[in-house]
């Protein structure tokens, strides 16, 4: 067990007369991000990295929480001596906006009406959740940040960042992630959607303190765990074994370990997540297009990070060639990118998992940042 | 220091912008940086040598020679290098005509394929040459393309490439008497007006 614990911590900003305008043109007001830090911010504030979690991940990057039974979503890269080391780093994560691990989201309770906001929470876009944050690290002192990094969702944001606020940013970490959704990835999300959406419990959204959409959350969540692995990664973990039984019982009840661990990931899945979360951010990464104002090369035209980008060869959710045209929209602007394709079996999530390799590129490149500082 | 490298480290002037391709770890674009004050980039095709380009705080990225100068644009290096690289890449005439379109200078490295060792193992072993420049057996070879000095000097007349340098090295240094018999590899500075 840990020697210490890690809190979460509280920042209110856009308080009344004075609220953030949304990237729609809605005014949202006030808003909370949870966030969490672990090590220790330097005196000229030139240590700090962002950390942005991916769909479902929050503010609890690393470490232990009081009585939890696990660590930190990305607990294997961040600590001491890990590849995002505390000992030298200051390292920030943050709940996005519309979450519900602490920051203002759907789940929250509007202060104008005293109820949860449901769907008159406005829909919010991954612009609007890197604003949020850049308020944050304001509130922080921080002026440029040594590196933002993030994987999928966390990964566009951290693009975002380098778009927007470039002199804010000295490196970014791109990893298992894209610029903008292609017609699949809106697909897959729109499914999750529906199951959802078609629960009859869902009620439009208004369903606190009444019983949950639990079966159409465990659905939406039984498909993004497929898109999560890949085909050999299942192969591999489950294979066609049964669960609990000797031969199949040629009835709908549960047959295939398969089943079995989708059954269980969907049900703990409404245990600590929030339907309208899921519906909001996944509608955010779909509204997402770095290239919708201009092509992808005009875009990084003002951007002066450095970056490094990894991309899974399993990965079919995110695919490497999503990456590829990334780097080669850099590569037009003259921006330094190092990219690389890790050979592994573990398809989306090979970015919480493949810690060796991550490791070893994500120290030695955040150490050479360093250097040039 | 491998002697091709030193003497690519003498020829690239200060302060350029370099591409390596094909750069393995990094480790003459690491000299280019420390030495050269170079602006350096690299592209390579093993994972493991992206690990150590990483490391010694190379840029680099994941991939083929073939395809990978497709992303920059014309003119934007002062050099770019194929050192040990040219004859295993599938379409070599395409990737030397790509290379003067992205730099102002190419530099290419040639293992030799005709040198005495080798013409003399084909002569009176009947074997395929295996050398110390060449150390691989038929089957097992990442060589595709074998060439040799006048090959290569050949392949840039034809083509209205001029020659500003060409330097043939073996295991001690540089050889200047029957190069194309002596020398296990050699370095030219190319360019296209």
């Amino acid at each position: 067990m840990p020697d210490q614990f890690v809190e979460t911590k509280y920042f209110t900003f856009a308080l009344a007369s004075n609220e953030l305008v949304l990237k729609s043109g809605i005014k949202l007001g006030p808003i909370t991000l949870a966030y969490e830090t672990y090590g220790q911010l330097n005196a000229d504030k030139s240590n700090a990295i962002l950390i942005f979690h991916a769909l479902t991940g929050d503010a609890h990057a690393a470490g232990w929480h009081k009585d939890a039974k696990t660590p930190g979503w990305w607990d294997p890269m961040i600590g001491p001596g890990k590849a995002f080391d505390t000992e030298k780093y200051f390292i920030i994560c943050s709940n996005v906006i519309g979450g519900c691990k602490g920051s203002t989201g759907p789940s929250s309770i509007n202060p104008a009406t005293g109820k949860p906001y449901g769907l008159s929470f406005p829909v919010i876009t991954i612009e609007d959740m890197v604003a949020c944050q850049k308020h944050l690290i304001d509130y922080l002192g921080i002026k440029k940040l040594l590196a933002a990094a993030g994987g999928s969702m966390g990964g566009l944001m951290a693009l975002e960042w380098s778009v927007r606020f470039p002199d804010t940013l000295q490196s970014a970490i791109l990893i298992a992630t894209n610029y903008k959704h292609t017609a699949q990835q809106i697909a897959l999300h729109e499914v999750a959607r529906q199951a959802i959406m078609s629960d009859p419990h869902w009620n439009k959204g208004d369903y606190y303190g009444k019983e949950l959409p639990a079966q159409g959350m465990s659905v939406s969540r039984m498909i993004g765990h497929i898109t999560y692995m890949s085909e050999r990664s299942m192969e591999e973990k489950f294979g066609r074994k049964l669960q609990d039984k000797e031969k199949v019982g040629y009835d709908f009840s549960q047959d295939f370990e398969v089943e079995s661990y989708l059954r269980y990931r969907g049900a703990s899945f409404v245990q600590r997540f929030d339907a309208n979360s899921y519906l909001y951010l996944s509608k955010a990464l779909d509204y997402f297009d770095l290239s919708e104002d201009t092509d992808l090369s005009g875009a990084f035209t003002n951007t002066k990070s450095k970056f490094l980008i990894i991309t899974f060869t399993s990965d079919w959710l995110y695919p490497s060639y999503q990456s590829k045209d990334i780097v080669k929209a850099m590569k037009a602007n003259d921006i330094d990118v190092s990219f690389i394709e890790i050979q592994t079996s573990y398809g989306h999530d090979s970015f919480l998992v493949e810690i060796d390799g991550q490791s070893k590129l994500v120290s030695h490149f955040l150490k050479n940042v360093a250097k040039d500082k | 220091m491998r002697v091709d490298h030193k003497y690519i480290l003498e020829i690239i002037e200060p302060n350029s912008h370099v591409l390596d391709l094909g750069c393995g770890g990094g480790e003459l674009l690491s000299s280019l940086m420390k030495q050269k004050n170079c602006r350096a980039a690299g592209i390579e095709i093993d994972e493991q040598a992206i690990y150590q380009c990483v490391e010694r705080g190379v840029s680099v990225s994941h991939g083929d020679v073939d395809s990978g100068l497709a992303d920059y644009s014309d003119k934007c290096f002062d050099y770019v290098i194929l050192n040990e690289s040219l004859q295993e890449v599938l379409n070599p005439e395409k990737v030397i005509a790509e290379a003067l379109r992205v730099g102002k200078k190419a530099i290419v490295g040639i293992p030799n394929f005709c040198n005495l060792n080798a013409r003399w193992q084909i002569l009176f072993l009947g074997r395929v040459p295996v050398t110390d420049g060449l150390p691989y057996k038929w089957y097992n070879t990442p060589n595709l393309r074998f060439l040799s000095l006048k090959d290569f000097c050949d392949f840039c007349k034809e083509r209205c490439i001029t020659i500003e340098h060409e330097c043939a090295l073996n295991s001690k240094g540089e050889i200047t008497f029957a190069r194309n018999l002596f020398a296990d590899t050699a370095i030219f500075l190319i360019t296209k007006k």
